[in-house]
């Protein structure tokens, strides 16, 4: 599992750790019933103290993306939806807001860029 | 007080006329890792030699596993693992001859360990110190600061002047000294990311003052940034009700805080302005608004950040 911090983009760090094992799970990266690394391996590899790692893994278990069990460790739970619907649309609305504002920069309208989207799409679909 | 590793009550030192420390109480306590921040000058240093036994506390007390440092050296010094700013070895040695002297100082020196290190930071055992490169003396410095396995680890600006590989290596020590049941650590630095990455608690001084001391993470949720928009611009800057800092020019402002939203909004509100952004601030954001509180809009404009 790799997970990068990068230092300054405002995001906690704790809330990176859990963005990207999320962003892994709902890729595939991630499967069900697969263990992560314990807390304290992660935060030697990924150079994060414990506690901040451990605040992730808990966060990440409440949003039952994560199980614990005792004695084993910490696993990808099963079965479970790895992105809420708030969470995914959290995400995009992000992403999307960003394309926004390179758009009006270039001044290009939302009906170009709708259509650049559907060309992309129809593209990334023959690619497979 | 077993639990509590540092506790320094009321310490305020003068250097003749300029006051290196001016007050400072840190209570420190077993198994967490303390950053401790602070510009040039701020006090940080001078705090570490009190804790060394190395200055006398003339007003206020220092107390180090309970113990003052100046009165019981050996008590206090063999259960720190200390790495100073600049790394003051003697340059004369070679690499095993320095790891044969400093481990008759230390009763708990674990030469496996030693070994173990010095591979791994490949140091040639048979290399004079003073030819060694920089990331390497600084490596070497670690090195004698770990073997002993020392409860309190204390690192006085470990990163200063060293490239990526050689920092890494420092972060990576502090974190598995930590994460050794019980032991603690304590290190000072002006690069607020590393503080971001391996602090529990953050420490931050001014001008010998200690202006703010709390869990990383409290800090973190406590401030807030907020950028606002005046529809008339401001040609000075406006006086906000919880403002630490207020930096822009024109219509955009960005303010930090601490706490105090409410009062905030509403104040900028009455002022003609709207609340474009609500964000929260990097540690280095927080420490640049600490450290130019109560300072003049003036020093503001012309002082670049410490």
């Amino acid at each position: 599992m790799q997970i990068h911090i990068s230092p300054n983009d405002g995001v906690p760090i704790y809330q990176q750790i859990v963005n990207q094992v999320k962003y892994l799970t709902a890729s595939g990266r991630l499967t069900a019933g697969e263990q992560l690394p314990p807390v304290r391996k992660l935060a030697e590899q990924v150079l994060v103290n414990p506690n901040t790692v451990a605040r992730a893994y808990r966060e990440l278990e409440s949003a039952g993306v994560l199980t614990t069990r005792r004695g084993a460790g910490v696993f990808v739970a099963e079965g479970v939806s790895p992105l809420s619907r708030r969470e995914q649309t959290r995400i995009l609305q992000e992403r999307l807001d960003q394309l926004l504002a390179e758009a009006r920069q270039m001044d290009v309208d939302v009906e170009t860029l709708v259509k650049l989207l559907r060309q992309r799409n129809t593209k990334m679909g023959n690619g497979e | 007080m077993p639990d509590t590793v540092i506790n320094v009550q009321n310490l305020t030192r003068q250097f003749r006329r300029t006051t290196a420390l001016d007050d400072v109480s840190l209570e420190v306590p077993a198994g967490i890792v303390m950053g401790l921040v602070g510009g040039n000058g701020a006090g940080k240093t001078t705090l570490i030699k009190h804790l060394l036994g190395l200055l006398k506390a003339k007003t206020g007390s220092v107390h180090v596993f309970g113990l003052d440092p100046v009165r019981d050296p050996v008590g206090v010094l063999g259960r720190i693992g200390y790495l100073s700013e600049d790394r003051d070895l003697p340059q004369w040695m070679r690499v095993d001859e320095l790891l044969n002297f400093t481990q008759a100082y230390f009763p708990n020196w674990d030469p496996a360990y030693a070994t173990e290190l010095r591979e791994t930071f490949d140091l040639d055992p048979k290399q004079r110190v003073k030819s060694l490169s920089r990331g390497q003396t600084a490596r070497l410095g670690l090195l004698t600061a770990l073997a002993h396995r020392p409860p309190l680890l204390v690192l006085d600006e470990p990163s200063s002047g060293l490239d990526a590989v050689v920092r890494r290596d420092i972060l990576a020590a502090i974190i598995r000294t930590v994460a050794d049941e019980g032991r603690t650590v304590l290190f000072s630095s002006h690069l607020l990311d590393e503080v971001d990455r391996v602090a529990d608690r953050v420490a931050m001084l001014h001008n010998g003052r200690l202006v703010l001391s709390d869990n990383l993470q409290t800090v973190l949720d406590g401030h807030s940034r907020l950028t606002l928009r005046f529809a008339e611009p401001c040609e000075t800057r406006p006086s906000l009700p919880g403002a630490l800092s207020c930096d822009g020019s024109g219509h955009e402002w960005t303010v930090i805080c601490n706490g105090q939203i409410d009062e905030l909004r509403a104040a900028a509100t009455s002022q003609g302005a709207e609340v474009v952004e609500q964000a929260k601030p990097s540690l280095d954001e927080v420490f640049v608004a600490r450290v130019h509180q109560g300072r003049s809009p003036l020093d503001l404009n012309t002082e670049v950040n410490p």
